[in-house]
C-alpha cells in the first residue's frame, strides 16, 4: 500500500512539475483572492484582524480548483479505469493521490502566509510559530484527506465542476473554523475588544487537537471508502 | 465516462409483469391508506391544539405556537437523516446490495431536506420574533444549516446519472461520511460558540419545565409529524422503484424496437 502510495505520489507530482498548472494557475489565483479580499474589506485595520481567516478561505478555495486539477488528470483518459484494471490497491491509488495534494497545499500555504504577512501586515508572534507550523501541518492533512475523498467521489460524474464545491465546502468547515482559531493565537489578533479579547498562544493548541481529529478520521474514512468508489466511477 | 444505460440483470424481481401485479402504477396499499388517513387526523388535531386549546406562553406569548411545527419537524429530519444513514450502511454491508435499501435512504433524505427546510424557516421566523435577529451563529443553528446544505449535495450527488447500483454504491458512501461528518462540525462549532435555547423537554435533569397542555400538543405534533414522515417515505421509495423500472423498461423497449428495425432492413 504505502509503495503504491508513493509511486501515485511521485507520478502527480511529476505531471505537475512538467505541466506547471499549479504554479502557473493555481498560485496566482490564491494571491489573487488575497488582493480581492483586501478590495472588499477596504480598511487596514479590519484586513489585519481577519488576516488568519483569509488565509484559510484562500486556501480553501485553491484546494478545490487543486481537487478538480488531481482528478482530471486521472479521468481524462481513463487512467482510473487502467489503474484499477491493473489491480493497483485503491488505498495505496487514495494515499499517494492525498500525498501529492497535500504537497501542494503546503507549497500554497508556504506563499499565502508570505502574502498576508505582505499585504496584510500580519506578524507572527515568536512564540507563536511552532502552533503554526503544527497547525498547518494537520490541517493540510485534513484538506488533503477530505479532497481526495470527495474528488473520487465525484471523479467522472457529469457536472462534477459544480458538484465539488457543494460536496466539498460544507465538510471542510471543521477545518476552516479550526485552523483560523488557532493561526489567530499564534498571529495574536483579536486583541482588544469583542468577545476573545486578547488571545494567548494556548488557546490556539485545543483547536490542533481537533485538526488532528478531523485529519485522522477522514483518512481512516478514505482509505476503506476509495476502494468501493472507484469500483463504481 | 458514465453511460445512461442501466444493466438489468443486477436487479432483483424487476421484470414488468411483476411491477403491474403488484402496484399497478399507483403507490398506495391499504397499509398506507389506513396511516394516511391516521395523519391527517393528527394533524388536523395538530392545528386545533397547537392554534386553539394550548396557552400562550408567559413571556414567548402566541408566538411560543411555533414551536409545536418546529420541534417536530426538526425531529423528522433527524429522524430521515438517520434513517438514511442507516438504509446507506444496510446497502453497503449486506452482500445482495440491495436497491430497495438505497431506495430508502434516497427516499428518506429527500422527505428530510424538505423538513430541515421548514425548521430552518419556523426556526428563523421564531427568532425574529423572540430574539429579534432572523439568524444566530448558535452551535445547534449552525449544524442545522449544515446539515442542510450536505444533504442537498446528497441528493444531488443521487443525480449524477450512471447504473441504479453506481448511483446507489456512490450515494450510500456519501451517506455514511455525512454520519461522520456532522458530528465534527457540531462539535467544532460547539466549542466555537454557543447561545441556543436549553432543550426544556429533553434535558438532562429530567424535570420538564412546561405547561401541561403546551407539551400535549407538542406531543400530538412529534406523533402527526412521524407518521406524516413514514407515509411519504412509503409513497416516494415506491415511485422511486417504479422510476427505476421505467428507466430499465425504456432500454428493453429500445433493444426491440432496433431489433425489429434490423429485420427489416435485412428482408428488405
Amino acid at each position: 500500500m504505502w509503495r503504491t502510495a508513493r509511486l501515485v505520489a511521485a507520478k502527480d507530482l511529476g505531471i505537475e512539475w512538467r505541466s506547471r498548472q499549479v504554479t502557473n494557475q493555481v498560485l496566482p489565483f490564491a494571491g489573487l483572492t488575497l488582493v480581492l479580499f483586501a478590495f472588499a474589506l477596504d480598511r487596514d485595520e479590519i484586513t489585519a484582524r481577519v488576516a488568519p481567516g483569509l488565509f484559510w478561505l484562500a486556501t480553501t478555495f485553491s484546494l478545490i480548483v487543486l481537487v478538480q486539477r488531481t482528478f482530471a488528470v486521472e479521468t481524462a483518459d481513463g487512467a482510473l479505469d487502467t489503474l484499477r484494471v491493473a489491480g493497483v490497491d485503491p488505498a495505496g491509488i487514495y494515499l499517494g493521490k492525498a500525498l501529492a495534494l497535500a504537497a501542494q497545499l503546503v507549497v500554497l500555504e508556504a506563499l499565502l502566509l508570505v502574502g498576508v504577512i505582505v499585504f496584510y501586515a500580519s506578524h507572527i508572534r515568536p512564540a507563536g510559530i511552532v502552533l503554526v507550523i503544527v497547525t498547518a501541518f494537520l490541517a493540510t492533512s485534513g484538506l488533503a484527506f477530505v479532497g481526495t475523498l470527495y474528488g473520487g467521489l465525484a471523479a467522472g460524474a457529469k457536472g462534477r465542476e459544480t458538484l465539488l464545491p457543494l460536496l466539498l465546502l460544507p465538510v471542510v468547515a471543521p477545518v476552516l473554523i479550526g485552523a483560523t482559531r488557532a493561526f489567530e493565537a499564534a498571529f495574536g489578533t483579536r486583541g482588544g475588544e469583542g468577545i476573545r479579547a486578547g488571545v494567548e498562544i494556548s488557546d490556539g493548541w485545543p483547536w490542533v487537537g481537533m485538526l488532528a481529529i478531523f485529519a485522522a478520521v477522514f483518512g481512516a474514512a478514505g482509505v476503506l471508502a476509495f476502494g468501493p468508489l472507484l469500483e463504481e466511477a | 465516462m458514465s453511460t445512461t444505460v442501466p444493466n438489468p440483470q443486477s436487479i432483483p424481481g424487476t421484470n414488468a409483469s411483476a411491477v403491474s401485479r403488484r402496484w399497478r402504477g399507483i403507490t398506495s396499499t391499504g397499509f398506507s391508506r389506513v396511516l394516511g388517513v391516521a395523519t391527517l387526523v393528527l394533524v388536523v388535531w395538530l392545528v386545533l391544539f397547537g392554534l386553539l386549546f394550548s396557552p400562550p406562553d408567559q413571556t414567548q406569548q402566541s408566538s411560543v405556537r411555533i414551536m409545536y411545527i418546529h420541534v417536530p419537524t426538526a425531529w423528522v429530519a433527524y429522524l430521515a437523516f438517520g434513517v438514511t444513514g442507516l438504509s446507506s450502511a444496510m446497502y453497503l454491508f449486506r452482500r445482495a446490495h440491495s436497491l430497495a435499501w438505497d431506495r430508502v435512504a434516497g427516499a428518506s433524505a429527500e422527505i428530510g431536506v424538505m423538513f430541515m427546510a421548514l425548521t430552518l424557516i419556523t426556526g428563523s421566523l421564531w427568532g425574529r420574533l423572540t430574539w429579534g435577529v432572523y439568524w444566530a451563529w448558535d452551535a445547534r443553528l449552525t449544524t442545522t444549516a449544515f446539515l442542510f446544505v450536505t444533504y442537498v449535495g446528497y441528493l444531488a450527488v443521487r443525480r449524477l446519472g450512471g447504473s441504479h447500483q453506481a448511483r446507489a454504491k456512490r450515494s450510500a458512501v456519501l451517506g455514511l461520511l455525512a454520519v461522520i461528518e456532522i458530528p465534527l462540525v457540531h462539535f467544532s462549532v460547539e466549542l466555537w460558540r454557543s447561545l441556543h435555547q436549553e432543550a426544556s423537554v429533553a434535558n438532562p435533569s429530567g424535570d420538564v419545565k412546561m405547561d401541561g397542555l403546551m407539551l400535549f400538543s407538542l406531543f400530538v405534533g412529534l406523533i402527526a409529524f412521524s407518521l406524516l414522515y413514514f407515509w411519504l417515505v412509503l409513497h416516494r421509495q415506491r415511485a422511486m422503484y417504479l422510476e427505476d423500472q421505467y428507466d430499465d423498461a425504456d432500454l428493453d423497449v429500445a433493444l426491440v424496437e432496433r431489433r425489429a428495425e434490423t429485420k427489416e432492413h435485412s428482408r428488405a
